[in-house]
C-alpha cells in the first residue's frame, strides 16, 4: 500500500536516505494469547478488509485452517495442545507478520522499493515492486512471507497499513470479540501488557511475560504469553529469534567489499596494459620464422 | 578468412562456438546476477525488460551456461592436467605479469595460470549450479538454512568468478595475436612460439 511517503524508516535496496521528514509515533498491536478464544473473527476480518478469499482447503483434522500462512492468508490461528502440571492447555496464537524493527525480509529484499519500513514500525511489501525472487522468506526469521502462485508477488500482514495511516485500527483488533487483539502506540501497548502480566501471575502463571524478542530489535506485533519462558510451545514461537548470521554475511558489509575487489581488478587491468604496455608478439620471432620460409 | 596458409589451428569451430555460448551466458548472467547482488547495479535488470525478467531468465540461463560449460569442461580436461614444468611456469609468474615472458619455462598447449584458470572456473561453475538451484524458488523449496548457506555461496562465488573472467578477458586482450583463437580459430606460428613453445614443436613438429 503506497499511502504515506513522508515517513519511511527504510526502504529496500535502497543506499541513500528516503523521504522522512513526517515524524509519527511507533505503534504495535498487542496479541494476548491468554484471552484468546480461537474464533477467526481476526482471519475473516482480514479477508474481509483485504478483500481476498483464499481457496476453501481440506479439513486435516485439526482446528488449524487453512493449515499454513498463504499468499492469500496473511494470518492464521495455531492450535497447540500442551500439558502443563498434569494439565491440557489449549495455546491458540494468531501467527502473522511480527513487523520487526530490524526486518531480515527487507534486509534481504533485491528489488528497491518492494519492502518499505514505515517511521511507525510498520513493514510493508509494495507488490508493485517485488519481482517475486523470494529473498524475504529466506531474510524472515519468523517464515512469514509467501509468494503468490498467481502473480510471483511476495505477500503478507500490511498490519493494515491503508488503516493505520488514516488513525484506525487494524481489522483484526476492531473485530476481537474479546480484546485479545489491542492497537495503539508501542508504549501504551507495553503498558496495557504489564497489567495483562500482573494479573497472569496473580492467578499462579509465573512465567508470565511479554514476546517483543529483542535479536531483531523488538517488533511491532507483540504477545502476551501465559509460558513466556518457553515461546516454542506456541506453535514453535522463535524462543531467542534474530535474523540469521548467514544473512548477515550474504547482505553486510562483505557486498560493497565485493565491489571495491570487482572494481579494483578491472582498473588494475587497465593500468597494467598503460603502464606495462601491450604483450606482443616479439619481432625478432617473427623475422626468424620469415626466413626459414624464405629458404 | 585464412590470412596465411601457415597459421596454427588452435580451436576448431566447435570448440569456438562452444566457448561463445558459455561466454554469452556467463555475461547475461553476471549483468543480471550483479542487479540482485548490489543496489547499484540495480539499473542492469533494464537490459532484460525488468527485474522480473531479469528475476526469471538469470537461472534459466544458468542451466544453459552450465551444460555448456560441462561439454567444455569434457573437451578440455585432459590438456589441463598440471606438470612439473606448469608449477615452476607459476612460481615466475611475476615475470610473466611484468610482460618478461622470454625465459619462462616452455609450455604446452596451455600454460600453468590457463590451468589454474581453467579448474578454478570449473570449481565455481559448480558452486554457482548448486547454490543456484538452492536459490531457485519459482521451482524449488528448499530449507530454509539451506537457502541461506546457499545465497553466501552463491553470492560469493559469482564474485569470485566474475573476477576470475576478467582476468582471463584481460589476459587475452593484454596477449596480443590470442583473440582471433576464439574469432576465427589460428594463431601465428610466431605467436604460438613465444608463448607455447612445447606445443609449437609438437604441431609443427620442429
Ligand atoms: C549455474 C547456474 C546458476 C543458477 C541455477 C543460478 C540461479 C540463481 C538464482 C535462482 C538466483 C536468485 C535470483 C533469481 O531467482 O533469479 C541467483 C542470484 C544470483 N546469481 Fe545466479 N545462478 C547461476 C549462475 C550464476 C553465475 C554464473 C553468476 C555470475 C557470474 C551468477 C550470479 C548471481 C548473483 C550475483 C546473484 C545475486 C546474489 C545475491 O543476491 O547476492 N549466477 N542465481
Ligand atoms: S516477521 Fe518476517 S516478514 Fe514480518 S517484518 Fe519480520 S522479517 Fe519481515
Ligand atoms: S520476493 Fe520478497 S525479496 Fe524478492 S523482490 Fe519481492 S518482496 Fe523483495
Amino acid at each position: 500500500m503506497a499511502l504515506q511517503s513522508l515517513d519511511i524508516a527504510r526502504r529496500s535496496a535502497t543506499t541513500t536516505p528516503p523521504p522522512a521528514v513526517r515524524e509519527t509515533t511507533e505503534v504495535a498491536k498487542l496479541i494476548d494469547v491468554s484471552t484468546c478464544i480461537g474464533c477467526k473473527a481476526c482471519q475473516a476480518a482480514c479477508m474481509e478488509w483485504n478483500d481476498i478469499r483464499d481457496e476453501v482447503g481440506t479439513n486435516s483434522g485439526v482446528y488449524d485452517n487453512p493449515a499454513d500462512l498463504t499468499a492469500k492468508s496473511w494470518t492464521v490461528m495455531r492450535y497447540a495442545e500442551v500439558e502443563e502440571k498434569g494439565r491440557l492447555e489449549w495455546l491458540i496464537r494468531k501467527d502473522g507478520c511480527m513487523h520487526c524493527a530490524d526486518p531480515g525480509c527487507l534486509k534481504a529484499c533485491p528489488a528497491p522499493g518492494a519492502i518499505i519500513q514505515y517511521a511507525n514500525g510498520i513493514v510493508d511489501f509494495h507488490q508493485e515492486n517485488c519481482i517475486g525472487c523470494g529473498y524475504c522468506i529466506t531474510g524472515c526469521p519468523f517464515n512469514i512471507p509467501r509468494i503468490s502462485k498467481e502473480d510471483s508477488k511476495a505477500y503478507k500482514c500490511s498490519l493494515c497499513s491503508d488503516r493505520v495511516a488514516v488513525g484506525q485500527a487494524p481489522a483484526c483488533a476492531k473485530v476481537c470479540p474479546t480484546g485479545a487483539i489491542q492497537f495503539g502506540s508501542k508504549e501504551q501497548m507495553k503498558d496495557y501488557a504489564d497489567k495483562r502480566i500482573g494479573d497472569l501471575k496473580s492467578r499462579g502463571y509465573d512465567k508470565a511475560g511479554l514476546y517483543d524478542p529483542q535479536g531483531v530489535g523488538g517488533t511491532h506485533v507483540m504477545y502476551v504469553l501465559h509460558h513466556a519462558d518457553r515461546p516454542e510451545l506456541y506453535k514453535g514461537l522463535p524462543n531467542d529469534p534474530g535474523i540469521s548470521p548467514l544473512v548477515s554475511l550474504w547482505k553486510g558489509f562483505a557486498k560493497p567489499l565485493a565491489n571495491v575487489a570487482l572494481a579494483a581488478v578491472a582498473l588494475g587491468s587497465l593500468f597494467h596494459y598503460v603502464t606495462k604496455g601491450p604483450n606482443e608478439v616479439s619481432k625478432e620471432l617473427e623475422d626468424e620464422l620469415e626466413k626459414e620460409d624464405a629458404q | 578468412m585464412i590470412r596465411n596458409p601457415k597459421d596454427l589451428k588452435r580451436y576448431t569451430a566447435q570448440e569456438r562456438a562452444n566457448h561463445w555460448v558459455v561466454g554469452i551466458s556467463f555475461i547475461l548472467l553476471a549483468i543480471s546476477g550483479l542487479a540482485f547482488f548490489h543496489p547499484a547495479f540495480w539499473p542492469m535488470t533494464q537490459l532484460f525488460g525488468g527485474g522480473v525478467w531479469a528475476r526469471i531468465l538469470h537461472p534459466f540461463l544458468g542451466v544453459l551456461m552450465a551444460l555448456s560449460f560441462l561439454s567444455i569442461f569434457f573437451r578440455f580436461r585432459s590438456l589441463n592436467v598440471m606438470t612439473p614444468t606448469d608449477r615452476e611456469w607459476l612460481s615466475r609468474a611475476k615475470e610473466m605479469v611484468d610482460g618478461n615472458d622470454h625465459d619462462m619455462p616452455e609450455q604446452g598447449k596451455y600454460n600453468g595460470g590457463q590451468k589454474m584458470m581453467f579448474w578454478a572456473l570449473a570449481l565455481c561453475m559448480l558452486l554457482l549450479m548448486v547454490s543456484g538451484v538452492l536459490l531457485w524458488r519459482a521451482y524449488f523449496g528448499f530449507p530454509v538454512e539451506l537457502v541461506r548457506f546457499g545465497a553466501v555461496i552463491h553470492a560469493a562465488t559469482a564474485a569470485v568468478m566474475i573476477a576470475l573472467i576478467m582476468v582471463h578477458i584481460y589476459a587475452a586482450i593484454w596477449v596480443k595475436g590470442t583473440v582471433r583463437a576464439m574469432w576465427y580459430g589460428t594463431v601465428t606460428r610466431a605467436w604460438a612460439k613465444q608463448h607455447h613453445r612445447a606445443w609449437y614443436r609438437q604441431v609443427t613438429g620442429k
